[in-house]
């Protein structure tokens, strides 16, 4: 997905002169592409994650769209108030790149597990969260933040992930991508965010889940709660999986999503990574299988 | 006819005590304390129009002190960014007018009152100027307590390395905290040799003597940012007010508030 994300962004950059890249202090043998392409609109901020997250504000409060990339916890969880009060209240085009995302740092311990992002950038009610599946969707992703500038947190996994779209897609938030159709009825589907679509297609290599459809909805967040009856209400049954704590996450939003609809709550199942990992280090297979997600 | 910094500056405390009065809102000793920095920005250093407040090459100022907005709100009314009657309805429900300030006011570029957010908020539009080669200048009045904060050196790190001449930080040396002295809470002191220390031009200076201000606030130092240490009084203008750590909360009363007036009107006449 990295890699996928900065060949993307160097193309879009030759197209879109507002597109800048801030670093805090990482993404070597990663960034490099763009900064060679753009080094006037590449900048080091140091290791320094609050300052660069009000920067990138400042700066895009004159019209840039600036991407802030670093590892998961840090553009997140270090300066959180940054990105609450300088980005989604001001409602400026900072897009906040999270690399790592879920357990993908497994060996590198708890500081570097991303397994509560999405519960501080759902909370937010100006922020698109975006957490593509496959590096198809990195790419779509970025093409819809690039033509919809706005407050976004855009959450990577690391590398190696499969390629599980043709092409391309075109994306919109709250909309379910269909990535496979299943060989049975069709009224039941894995829908899943992030990283978890990877772990959803194990499942169905591994021959589990084969009577259910799955999706994928890579943009995501408070404004497209109200897209989701209609689609759940197709199905008899539902399984949402992500890479993250169901407290707060994803699959606690499709159950906030339908609160008024308790006959489409019975038909959700919700998998998700179990709390016993934090603070569990491994290796990110290890940690999925310790939460039952292999 | 251009108002003149000792108007404004005096217009300022007018409309700041009436409307923390009404509004039953604190930090009218904060707002004291950066009328005449205020002033002389808006009467004689920033470019900016009410005519076009959103103007590209306009000046930015940033308020990092969100919490003394009152002195900004009534600046900016008092040259024509909004009508003077809109300050009543400070701190009314649902009034733009809010007690922190607001980037929904006219002229307002940024709504801070967490703090430690406008100085790096400011770096980053000066890093937008000075790579796009554009002259206008970026200010930001920080507070002294404010530099608690570990982002303000973060920020001054990277504006003193990218060499950001075009930024300017003031900051209001009142001395006192929200509890007590700075001296008693956190020390800044050598607050001039750690503002050089980071790369700054550093310039110590009376911050209510308007012709220092404008001097010192009119060229920027090529090739480093600029830090004016200005030196304040909490509630200066304001005999009962001044060095009192209680008029950081209080608002006053209508007597003290006629007082107040009184003192305002015979020092600034």
């Amino acid at each position: 997905m990295r890699n996928a994300f900065i060949e993307e962004l160097v193309e879009l950059a030759k197209t879109n002169s507002n597109i800048v890249l801030m670093v805090g202090d990482l993404g070597f043998s990663v960034v490099e592409p763009f900064q060679d392409a753009y080094p006037d609109r590449f900048f080091n901020a140091g290791v320094a994650e609050q300052n660069m997250m009000s920067m990138a504000a400042g700066l895009a409060s004159e019209g840039c769209h600036a991407f802030v990339y670093s590892i998961a916890n840090f553009p997140t969880f270090r300066c959180a108030e940054q990105i609450r009060n300088d980005v989604a209240y001001h409602q400026l085009p900072v897009t906040i790149v999270a690399v790592g995302g879920g357990l993908a740092y497994g060996n590198l311990g708890y500081s570097h597990h991303a397994v509560q992002d999405y519960a501080l950038m759902r909370s937010m009610p100006n922020m698109l969260i975006s957490a593509p599946g496959d590096p198809m969707e990195v790419r779509a992703c970025l093409r819809y933040l690039t033509s919809h500038p706005q407050p976004s947190y855009l959450r990577l996994g690391k590398a190696g992930e499969l390629c599980l779209h043709d092409s391309v897609p075109s994306i919109e938030p709250g909309i379910w991508q269909r990535i496979t159709n299943s060989s049975g009825p069709k009224n039941r589907a894995i829908l899943a965010t992030g990283n978890g679509l990877q772990i959803a297609k194990n499942w169905q290599q591994g021959g589990q889940y084969l009577d259910h459809d799955l999706y994928s909805l890579p943009l995501w967040g408070i404004t497209q709660k109200n897209l989701q009856t209609n689609q759940v209400e197709k199905f008899e049954k539902l399984v949402t999986v992500e890479d993250h704590l169901l407290d707060a996450g994803f699959g606690s939003w499709m159950l906030e999503s339908l609160i008024n609809e308790p006959k489409l709550i019975e038909r959700l199942a919700l998998k998700a990574l179990d709390p016993s990992v934090c603070g569990l280090v491994a290796s990110q297979n290890e940690l999925h299988k310790a939460s039952n997600l292999e | 006819m251009p108002i003149s910094s000792k108007e404004l500056s005096k217009q300022i405390r007018v409309s700041a005590l009436k409307m923390v009065t009404k509004a039953k809102a604190s930090h009218i000793g904060s707002a004291l304390s950066i009328a005449d920095i205020v002033a002389v920005l808006y009467a004689d250093i920033l470019n900016v129009s009410p005519k076009n407040s959103k103007d590209s090459v306009r000046d930015r100022l940033i308020l990092s002190k969100g919490h003394a907005c009152v002195a900004v709100y009534a600046a900016l009314a008092e040259i024509g960014f909004f009508p003077k009657k809109d300050l009543e309805s400070y701190g009314d429900n649902y009034s733009a007018l809010m007690n922190h300030i607001s980037h929904k006011v006219p002229g307002v570029e940024f709504s801070t009152g967490a703090l430690g957010h406008g100085l790096p908020f400011g770096v980053g539009k000066a890093l937008f100027a000075k790579k796009k080669k554009l002259d206008w200048r970026v200010f930001v009045i920080l507070s002294d307590g404010e530099l608690d904060e570990g982002s303000n050196w973060e920020a001054l790190m990277f504006a003193a390395h990218h060499q950001l001449d075009n930024l300017t930080m003031i900051i209001d040396y009142n001395k006192l905290q929200s509890l007590t002295s700075i001296e008693k809470t956190l020390g800044l002191e050598p607050l001039a040799d750690k503002f050089k220390a980071f790369g700054a031009h550093v310039i110590d200076l009376d911050g209510h003597d308007h012709l220092a201000l404008t001097k010192n606030l009119q060229a920027p130092e090529v090739g480093k940012p600029k830090a004016i240490i200005a030196h304040t009084i909490k509630g200066r203008g304001v005999s009962f007010m001044e060095n009192q750590v209680i008029w950081h909360y209080r608002s006053p009363n209508e007597d003290q508030l006629a007082q107040a007036l009184k003192e305002i009107e015979a020092h600034y006449a």
